[in-house]
């Protein structure tokens, strides 16, 4: 079955909206998706009906919402095929995510000369929290090469890996370039090392099929705000037995079973709460993991092969359509089935700036800049970049749209 | 000041190593704000009236017809504030 997309955009209400007087072509879905209705009335409703502070409560409202967030969790871990919601810690988004492995499984594991291996493609959030770690552990960062088609480069990975390697830190999906890693085999050579796997599905849990037990990480990270869900919710998923064994990582209600004051040590004794309740200190968002919920479901519905089928033949359309432009060169691989829905791009004698100003006018929002993958600009010497990203409410037509605006752009 | 609480929105700072300055102006009056500017400054280049490439007191620039400029090669924020209202002004 099919995605129809101009069924799917009745649900989105936001693209009724014109912007410039133009109808909204938003091409900007790798920064954050736009969401359905279902998930917009699921967060009203939850208010209007609902709300309540979860757990350790025992009137009908605390029930209520505590039963809704905890199917919130079970949602989500059937949603990546984790083995069950102990694995899923609802957390901001997905630097918050790798925030809590970096502090509560690194602080605790790491040890001087230990290194991390972290690719040259990551998006910041999966680089700047291991560089602090280091610091503060006395370890080293390592970074694997990326080719010049965006790829990483797995025989690099393979040579700097080593025993002193404990985690792995790579992107399943590049925030810049869309390609997206064989992380299959990634965990395969980590393992091989005794190390741990962290992925950062940010890009890859919103547009891709994504089984974490057939994939073997150790850690997932991913946001909701990108998969038509509210911002200030993602999860980190975690196999059980490592989650078990780590520190937490903030402390308050919650995350306790109990805290009883010691009269002879005049201390307190402090047990934790069982998974993945541990992780989640203080009054959790807990609408955020509703909405998330409900998101899930919208995805579920439509079947995340058909969402990879149809943003796959938006690429392809789009990167052929862009061909025809004489003067906008696309980075990356050119290869639509090694990728998803997106194209970093650039006009020649434009900076990325006033291509993404430009298209605002005609009422197309790309972004515009380093995408917060600095390093990889680096590496592909460009001084920022122009990305149009797609998602499963876009259709043909806009990108027939966008290529006659760059068009017109090409003019300048 | 009160030039910029009239007329500006909000001035980004954006990412990429041009470190350019995006002014975003008060959409009801852009067009008030986009002839205000045209009077002032030197207009080098319009294309199909929707950018005007200008010069200003040795200041290079693009205004959107939205209601939005890019300032390059400026210090700060400061800085960007001073030609706006000199511009507006």
């Amino acid at each position: 079955m099919m995605l129809d997309p101009y069924q799917i955009r009745d649900d989105f209400p936001i693209l009724k909206r014109k912007i410039n007087n133009y109808p909204l072509i938003y091409f900007d879905n790798a920064a954050t998706s736009q969401k359905p209705k279902q998930v917009i009335d699921t967060i009203r409703n939850y208010y209007e009906n609902h709300n309540a502070n979860v757990h350790r409560a025992v009137h009908t409202l605390s029930q209520e919402a505590s039963q809704l967030y905890e199917e919130a969790h079970e949602e989500t871990a059937k949603f990546i095929h984790a083995r069950s919601m102990e694995e899923i810690v609802f957390v901001r988004g997905t630097t918050e995510a790798i925030n809590l492995v970096a502090y509560a499984w690194g602080l605790h594991n790491l040890e001087k000369n230990d290194e991390i291996l972290v690719s040259l493609m990551e998006h910041h959030s999966n680089i700047v929290p291991w560089e602090i770690l280091a610091k503060l552990r006395k370890c080293n960062v390592t970074y694997t090469e990326v080719t010049a088609e965006g790829s990483l480069n797995y025989e690099d990975l393979t040579s700097k890996i080593s025993n002193k390697t404990k985690i792995v830190c790579v992107s399943h999906v590049s925030n810049v370039t869309g390609i997206v890693n064989d992380v299959r085999k990634i965990a395969q050579i980590t393992h091989e090392h005794d190390a741990l796997l962290l992925v950062d599905g940010a890009q890859s849990v919103p547009h891709i099929p994504v089984d974490v037990k057939d994939l073997d990480v150790d850690f997932l990270a991913f946001s909701g705000h990108k998969m038509l869900g509210p911002t200030g919710i993602g999860a980190l998923y975690g196999k059980s037995e490592i989650l078990e064994k780590m520190e937490p990582f903030q402390g308050g209600g919650e995350m306790i079973k109990e805290v009883s004051f010691n009269p002879a040590t005049k201390r307190c004794n402090i047990s934790w709460n069982t998974l993945p309740w541990k992780f989640e200190a203080g009054t959790p968002n807990i609408c955020g993991g509703i909405g998330l919920m409900e998101a899930i479901k919208y995805l579920s519905n439509i079947g995340m092969e058909n969402v990879k089928e149809h943003e796959e033949t938006l690429t392809d359309y789009a990167m052929k359509g862009l061909q025809e432009c004489t003067n906008v060169k696309v980075y990356g691989s050119k290869d639509v089935s090694l990728k998803c829905g997106i194209i970093p791009f650039s006009v020649e004698g434009l900076s990325s700036h006033d291509i993404a100003l430009f298209l605002d006018n005609f009422g197309i929002m790309v972004r515009s800049g380093f995408h917060c993958a600095q390093p990889l600009h680096q590496l592909f010497k460009l001084s920022s970049s122009a990305r149009a990203s797609f998602y499963i409410y876009n259709i043909r037509e806009e990108i027939n749209r966008f290529i006659e605006v760059l068009g017109e752009i090409e003019q300048i | 000041m009160a030039v910029l609480e009239e007329y500006v929105a909000r001035i980004e700072e954006t990412c990429g190593e041009e470190k350019d300055f995006i002014v975003i102006f008060k959409y009801d009056k852009k067009d008030e704000i986009v002839a205000k500017i045209l009077k002032k400054a030197k207009t080098e280049k319009s294309i199909s009236n929707i950018i005007f490439e200008l010069t200003f007191k040795g200041v290079s620039f693009r205004v959107y017809k939205t209601g939005k400029a890019i300032f390059r090669n400026l210090k700060g924020k400061d800085e960007v504030r001073n030609i706006i209202l000199e511009l507006l002004s």
